[in-house]
């Protein structure tokens, strides 16, 4: 073993990136659909502050009486109860729709008092009520405010590389964001404000991760201008190889401490956060690059020297 | 490489420093923090509802009822007007938010159209008129409120809701509750520390429009109910008192809230029970007086939003300018009412469209978790980099990244930023990134020494090289989280902001910082190999 661990990989790798781009294509295309077909049958599920609704997270003193909370809920007439144990034994958490009303915030008070009455002792941890219209324009604001990001991180890319670089990179994001929704909806994960703050998460790690790659790229089709497209890719994805590992571990890392404390709250969108990134890791090499190695790259134009090296004085 | 220049040694001191400052307040425990000096920044970060607990309260202003009654006006407006130019016309009836009335003289046309014309006031904003009135087939006018009207209605409404409902929190003492508009017609309340929102909501809720009208008793409550026509000028309201279900009131109001100047819950002298004592304006005690003397023997009702509170019998004239008004009330009632009264009325209802509640134990928890999750993953990180770049690199790597967390903790603090669950999601992807920028930083110099050049030319060209790639991909990181700043919503803001502030803290740690670590380093023992 040497000291530091870093010196223990190997100083140079020739693994050929490319070759393995039509068989992960293939995975792609799979993953994409099946997200789809899951997205499409399950749906999302959709928190309270998209779908509208009342959301009441409790403690009880004993074991919380689920049925018997069911019941209660039952009998004062809301609409699609779901009531679930949350963490700890005597925690749990009810969601409901109540029945069509002007002013429903109102009936989240009675509702709170009734239930205090049935079972005493009870606590209300966190309650929340979203009206319907509220909820569709708060999605609507979100996925604005993400498709704006997305166009102006393109026009980014085009500036700063070329054209075919940007729409890698969107595709690339694209498969992403669908995967993520994918899993999201597979594993019944909720979909509510923080799913989405983490869905960002996710994209901001992936387009940065698409930017180190194009980087890489960039100088390497600067200093062999002879070499193969494909060539150069690989040259330039086993050069970063190290770099890539030892960043996706700190990621990683970053996260485990709030995957396993963070609570049940936070619980679903660190896990989403966690795919998120191994997907753009991935999509970095055999979704952003394949697409440009398809397109071909403008290599004749001589490019002026983008951005003098920080501080280059000696 | 070693030459460093004066000013870029103080400014990552400055930074280190400025960082440190104002991040301790929120480390301090809460005693120590109160005996600094007051020269000391004493700015926390704010935590959002979801880590502190609280209550969150989305309102919005009802435009419908702010449109009809605009419209109710605007039709005395328009009879009045019509009666004073002594022309005739069938009674005006509201179609589609436009009232229509028919001219009986074909003649007279064209003068009522003018007479109505001059009602037109112009708007505030510059865009043209709020009523217009049009002439239609069959001798009839339409006389028609603008949307630019309806929409510089609301914006008012808005802020009068929002100066009363913060008159009306703050008799309540709640602590230091936020009220500020959102969107065109919309109002959010967040009080920080209140885990019971129902009395929040009920003193929020009320519109409090109180009014005194005569009972009409013409015409009995049973005898409508049988079907017998209303006299126009009366209408039939729900009550809440044990005498009748409804009663038949004259629809115009005697004197009304806006007409008092105190209220305050007293006892009555006889029953004993908590009622509710106003004194009203000199306006008020005037019409009121005069309004009693000329009605000696007859009920009065006492409306509060649309419901009579009760209905008592004028025994004699009330000269004093002041009211007793009772009705089922407790202490607590009667003296919310007289807050509300005080407070005045708001100028629409509101609706409640979204509630939160966070109870202060979630919160809590929330903090402790993600205080203890954050330590544990810069714990992990820090190991992770030790072991794969050695104590020296890895020693800058993880200096580089607790100063950067102290600058962006220290920026939002100064800032006043809000600190939410996805707040904190930003703050790992900030810490992920912050890292990045040091591996890519090692990784390139790791690459020149390889490619045979010396440790400090290798230092040179690693650092040049990889401040391209660590420039454009936090470029690309800042442009997200501007727009997402821009244009999201409430949490997505939070999220925006803790990242905007941490690419900026995370490119100069990396390319100030760690620069200056590892020039410092090198100058020391000019090493013939590099230690990665």
């Amino acid at each position: 073993m040497h000291w530091p661990l870093i010196r223990n990989l190997p100083k140079e790798t020739h693994f050929k990136f490319v070759s393995l781009a039509p068989f992960a294509a293939g995975v792609s295309a799979l993953c994409v659909l099946a997200s789809i077909f899951s997205f499409a049958t399950n749906g999302l599920n959709l928190g309270i502050d998209f779908k509208g609704g009342t959301l009441m997270e409790i403690q009880t003193t004993g074991p919380a009486p689920l049925g018997p909370l069911r019941a209660a809920l039952g009998r004062m007439g809301v609409k699609d109860a779901q009531v679930q144990g949350f963490g700890a034994p005597n925690a749990a958490r009810l969601r409901f729709e109540q029945a069509a009303g002007a002013d429903s915030a109102k009936a989240v008070g009675a509702i709170e008092t009734q239930l205090a009455q049935q079972f005493p002792g009870i606590k209300f941890t966190d309650v929340e009520y979203v009206g319907p219209n509220v909820s569709g324009e708060l999605f609507q604001g979100g996925l604005l405010a993400l498709g704006a990001a997305i166009v102006l991180m393109l026009g980014y890319i085009w500036f700063r590389f070329q054209l075919q670089f940007g729409f890698g990179a969107v595709i690339a994001l694209a498969h992403d964001i669908a995967l993520t929704m994918g899993i999201l909806s597979f594993f019944h994960i909720e979909f509510s404000m923080p799913s989405i703050a983490a869905l960002l998460t996710v994209i901001g790690y992936s387009m940065n991760e698409k930017v180190i790659a194009f980087d890489r790229l960039r100088e390497n089709l600067r200093k062999y201008k002879k070499m193969p497209l494909a060539d150069i890719i690989n040259l330039s994805e086993n050069e970063r190889l190290s770099r890539t590992m030892i960043t996706g571990a700190t990621a990683l890392l970053a996260l485990s401490g709030m995957l396993f404390l963070g609570g049940p709250t936070v619980r679903p969108f660190v896990i989403a956060m966690v795919c998120g990134i191994v997907i753009g890791t991935y999509s970095s090499i055999y979704v952003a690059l394949p697409v440009i190695l398809l397109w071909g790259v403008n290599r004749n134009v001589e490019e002026a020297e983008p951005l003098k090296p920080v501080g280059a004085r000696r | 490489m070693l030459n460093l220049p004066r000013w870029r040694v103080i400014l990552c001191v400055a930074a280190i420093v400025f960082g440190i400052v104002f991040t301790l307040p929120n480390v301090l425990p809460a005693n120590v923090a109160a005996g600094l000096p007051g020269w000391v920044p004493h700015q926390r970060l704010n935590l959002g509802l979801d880590l502190q607990g609280g209550s969150l309260l989305l309102l919005e202003v009802d435009t419908q009822a702010l449109k009809a009654e605009r419209l109710a006006n605007i039709t005395e407006d328009v009879q009045r007007t019509l009666h004073d130019q002594k022309v005739a016309f069938t009674s005006p009836v509201q179609v589609n938010g436009e009232i229509s009335l028919r001219i009986t003289d074909p003649t007279q046309i064209q003068a009522a159209r003018d007479a109505l014309q001059k009602l037109a006031q112009p708007l505030a904003n510059g865009g043209g008129r709020d009523i217009s009135v049009q002439t239609a087939p069959d001798q009839h006018l339409l006389v028609s409120l603008s949307d630019q009207a309806v929409t510089a209605d609301t914006a008012h409404a808005v802020q009068q809701s929002i100066e009363i409902i913060r008159r009306r929190i703050d008799a309540l003492g709640t602590r230091e509750p936020s009220i500020a508009p959102q969107g065109t017609n919309r109002i959010v309340v967040e009080a920080p520390g209140e885990s019971d929102p129902e009395r929040l909501k009920s003193v929020i809720g009320q519109t409090a429009k109180l009014t005194f009208q005569l009972v009409d008793e013409s015409v009995t409550p049973q005898e409508v109910a049988q079907g017998r026509p209303i006299p126009p000028e009366s209408v039939v309201i729900p009550s809440q008192d044990a005498l009748s279900p409804t009663y038949l009131v004259k629809r115009r109001a005697t004197v009304s809230g806006e007409m008092l100047t105190n209220a305050a819950m007293s006892f009555n002298s006889q029953t004993g029970q908590p009622v509710v004592v106003i004194r009203f304006n000199g306006q008020g005690s005037r019409r009121w007086g005069d309004a009693t003397s000329q009605n000696v023997g007859k009920r009065f009702a006492i409306v509060l939003d649309n419901k009579v509170l009760s209905a008592p019998v004028i025994r004699e004239a009330i000269l004093g300018g002041s009211c007793e008004i009772s009705g089922n009330f407790t202490t607590e009632s009667a003296n919310d009412l007289a807050v509300l009264l005080n407070a005045g009325a708001l100028p629409a209802p509101l609706k409640f469209v979204q509630q939160t509640t966070v109870g202060a134990e979630l919160g809590a928890d929330s903090v402790k978790a993600g205080a203890l999750s954050g330590i544990i993953a810069l714990a992990l990180i820090g190991t992770f980099m030790v072991l794969a770049y050695g104590i020296v690199f890895g020693g800058f790597a993880i200096v580089g990244l607790l100063s950067n967390m102290t600058m962006i903790l220290g920026a939002m603090s100064l800032t006043g930023a809000t600190l939410t669950l996805p707040g904190l999601a930003g703050l790992i992807l900030t810490i992920a990134m912050a890292v990045d920028a040091n591996v890519l930083i090692f990784e390139r110099i790791r690459d020149e020494e390889r490619a045979g050049r010396k440790p400090l030319m290798a230092i040179e060209t690693g650092f040049s090289r990889a401040s391209v790639s660590i420039m454009d991909a936090n470029i690309t990181m800042l442009i997200a989280a501007l727009i997402l700043f821009a244009f999201g919503a409430g949490p997505v803001k939070g999220f925006a902001w803790t990242l905007s502030i941490g690419v900026l803290t995370s490119v100069f740690a990396a390319l100030f910082l760690t620069r200056l670590f590892v020039a410092l380093w090198y100058r020391s023992n000019r090493s013939k190999s590099l230690p990665i």
